[in-house]
């Protein structure tokens, strides 16, 4: 079965000369949920950005080889590989960037060549998917950090994307909004890649775990295994305090 | 806060908020051109033209002291040139000046409070505004909230660490906080829109926005562009006729 | 004043369309958020006043003058729309005082002067002037339109204070962003020779024909009239601050017709002024 996404050999400098990422091989394939461990700065992001072209489509600091459902990531192929491709940015309000819910979602299909009704239609669907019907004509700014969330996956889900990619979706949710968030997460059929620092969550939803450490990928199997290799639980002291 | 006020008021349902934006943006201009161009009998004229105003407050099912009250942030302004006018010996001037300023922010009022910024944006488009700048607008409205409490925050931290000397010392030192603050809040609007951008970029932006709202003029509308454009001039030349 | 509106939108309309394409409409349009936000940061200014940053210069510099005049454009309609400043009268003169004469103006001595010894300087008399040759053109249009002087003396004498605190307050964020990160402030592009001289002419020739008309009349009395400024200048500065919703020149829609000769001549200029910006920049265009 071919893989979703396939990279050989990532490497990538930042204009200043930083080295981000280090020789990175990763593969993904359909159904897997994978989680992206490791501290701020090991490069989890950066190498997110590059699965869509947002980095390294064009820029010679780039080495190694992408592969999105079978296409090598070049500039004839960013339309079609950014379809295939979502990602659901750490910010959402700088994500819903548009005055109104429905126009918001809309905004993909639109930019796919659909007609503005064929594009009402799909955002209503895909808003109603998220449990966010009925918002279509609400301003981004009113919504709570959940809604908008859920409104920020509706808008990729609308260009019917093979492959989702969340980066720190729980940052702003409070307990119950990261309950829900995991329930439409399980509930959806795309494979997964997940940027997180919350274990709990990843242990709640993902297949497996992949561990970056200074630009590279230290380690590589379940979600258990890898935390407890790197220590990445928050787990409670065993002394209690004032011994 | 004002336009917060205006926003949820403009979300409202009264035959005003469901007329096509360009009816509404065509009859304000020939009130405003009307209001303008008027000198001889003002006060006269302003009444009836404020008459015609508050029924259009009422039809709206707007709250009309609310509406009055709130068109009033405009005479601070205009009450100061309008004594400074009578100091320098020309108070009719001042006078008329509050007038219409007055009534053509009491007009525009009605108009936002019927309106979404959005659609109101949409309309001035199709009558001929240049849609780079109605876009520029949309996005600032946007995220004009969003960042202003970002810099409501700043200011307060900025202030709780102001420099407590006194005299010239601590103004210097306030004064380079300040700038310090709004270098800070720069760099963070100039992020977010690279953040947005990005944003963009991943949904499959090709370099042009599409909308998802289309405007339809109904027979209602025409009535009203007709209406509403004539209402003002009849009163006006009905007033100098009978003085 | 309207009437003078459209040749400005047109100008700005083509510059937008001809340099951008929408990818740009996010940062202006954020960037414009940022402007109207600064109003909430105060710089004290002495004697128990405080002011805040009016923007012009800033863009300018940081954005590109045409960029920035598309930003002051979106800022003076949303000031006069979502918050009714009651500037909707007086949009077209506010959209050309200040997103067109005032930003260009501001933009001028950092054109010539972005680096070396004169930075500083370059910086702090291109917020001063964008505040100041904005101000003026405005008073101008009031007095052609039959404001009595001694009315427009009091505000001149608001500005004299205004106009360098902009300034002060532009070259202090200046400084402090080039901290944070140096490629804010952007090297202007050499060899727009043609554009620039040409821009200083035009705007030379407003500046005095409108310096000319006001002071010949105000002067006297406008210094008479200092012992009112204190007073007024800390409402004033708020009304420097919002688009001059004061200074109504429906007074000019009316009278114009009457003083054409005066009034026509003023209007020509600038109309003429924003024309050839506009074709000059296209024959850049093409010939780059």
């Amino acid at each position: 079965m071919a893989p979703l996404i396939e990279v050989r050999d990532l490497r990538f400098r930042y204009e200043d000369g930083t080295a981000a990422l280090n020789g990175v091989d990763f593969r993904l394939d359909a159904g897997e949920v994978v989680a992206l461990l490791g501290a701020n700065g090991s490069g989890k992001t950066t190498f997110v950005m590059h699965l869509n072209g947002l980095l390294g489509a064009e820029r010679s600091e780039s080495q190694g080889s992408i592969h999105v459902c079978g296409m090598p990531l070049n500039k004839s192929n960013l339309a079609a590989i950014r379809r295939k491709i979502g990602i659901v940015f750490q910010d959402s309000e700088s994500q819903l960037f548009m005055p109104t819910v429905l126009e918001d979602v809309a905004f993909g299909p639109l930019n796919l060549g659909c007609s503005a009704a064929a594009a009402a239609e799909r955002a209503q669907a895909e808003l109603a998917r998220v449990g966010m019907a009925g918002a279509a004509g609400r301003a981004p700014y009113h919504l709570s950090a959940g809604e908008k969330k859920r409104v920020a996956i509706a808008g990729i889900l609308a260009m019917d994307p093979d492959i989702l990619v969340l980066d720190e979706p729980t940052t702003f949710l409070d307990p119950p909004g990261q309950r829900s968030l995991a329930d439409l997460l399980r509930a959806l059929p795309q494979a997964k890649i997940l940027v997180t620092h919350d274990t709990a969550f990843a242990r709640s939803i993902c297949t497996r775990a992949i561990f970056f450490q200074s630009g590279t990928i230290a380690a590589n199997g379940s979600i258990g295994d890898v935390v407890d290799q790197f220590g990445w639980d928050f787990a409670p002291a065993r002394s209690s305090p004032g011994h | 806060m004002h336009h917060v006020v205006l926003e949820r008021w403009s979300r409202r349902s009264s035959p005003l908020h469901r007329s096509d934006p360009r009816a509404k943006i065509f009859v304000l201009l020939v009130f405003l051109i009307v209001l303008a161009t008027t000198h001889r009998d003002l006060l006269v004229i302003a009444c009836a033209l404020g008459g015609l105003l508050m029924m259009g407050i009422v039809c709206s099912r707007l709250p009309l002291a609310g509406a009055v009250g709130r068109a009033a942030v405009v005479l601070p302004f205009s009450l100061a040139f309008a004594a400074v006018c009578w100091l320098a010996g020309d108070p009719a001037r001042g006078v008329y000046l509050a007038v219409k300023s007055y009534l053509s922010a009491l007009a525009v009022l009605l108009v936002v409070s019927t309106t979404p910024l959005p659609l109101l944006l949409r309309g001035l488009e199709a009558l001929g505004a240049p849609r780079f700048l109605l876009m520029v607008a949309q996005f600032l409205y946007r995220y004009l909230f969003v960042i202003s409490e970002e810099a409501q925050h700043m200011a307060k931290a900025a202030q709780s660490r102001g420099a407590t000397a006194a005299g010239m010392v601590g103004q210097a030192a306030r004064f380079r906080a300040a700038a310090g603050a709004l270098a800070v809040l720069f760099a963070r609007s100039y992020g977010r829109a690279g953040d947005i951008h990005r944003a963009m970029l991943a949904r499959g932006f090709q370099g042009h926005f599409e909308t998802v709202t289309a405007l339809r003029f109904r027979r209602s509308d025409v009535a009203l562009a007709i209406g509403g454009s004539l209402a003002p001039v009849a009163l006006r030349l009905a007033v100098e006729r009978l003085t | 004043m309207d009437v003078l509106a459209v040749p400005a939108v047109i100008g700005i309309a083509r510059q937008a369309q001809r340099r951008f394409d929408d990818s740009r409409v996010p940062l202006l349009g954020v960037m414009g958020a940022f402007v109207f936000a600064a109003q909430m940061i105060n710089f004290p200014a002495g004697i128990g006043t405080s002011a805040h940053l009016l923007g012009g210069a800033l863009l300018a510099f940081t954005l590109g003058a045409p960029a920035a005049t598309v930003v002051m454009t979106a800022i003076i309609a949303i000031q006069a729309l979502v918050f009714q400043d009651g500037g909707i009268l007086v949009l077209g003169a506010n959209i050309l005082n200040m997103a067109v004469v005032g930003v260009w103006s501001g933009y001028l001595p950092f054109r010539f002067a972005s680096a070396g010894r004169w930075r500083n300087a370059a910086i702090f008399s291109g917020g001063a002037l964008s505040v100041l040759v904005s101000a003026i053109c405005a008073l101008a249009e009031l007095r052609l339109s039959g404001v009595p002087a001694k009315a427009l003396g009091v505000s001149a004498a608001v500005f004299l204070i205004s106009a360098p605190l902009e300034g002060a307050i532009t070259l202090a964020v200046v400084k402090a962003l080039e901290a944070i990160q140096p490629g804010f402030v952007r090297r202007p592009e050499p060899g727009r020779r043609l554009h620039a001289s040409l821009l200083a002419v035009g705007l030379t020739a407003i500046f005095l024909a409108a310096v000319g008309v006001l002071f010949s009349s105000a002067a006297p009395d406008g210094i008479e009239k200092l012992g009112l400024v204190s007073g007024i200048a800390e409402r004033a500065r708020t009304l420097v601050a919002t688009p001059f919703a004061g200074y109504e020149t429906s007074f000019l829609a009316s009278s114009w017709m009457r003083k054409t000769s005066a009034g026509l001549a003023g209007l020509a200029l600038i109309y003429g002024v924003c024309l050839a910006i506009g074709r000059v920049a296209a024959a850049r265009k093409r010939s780059v």
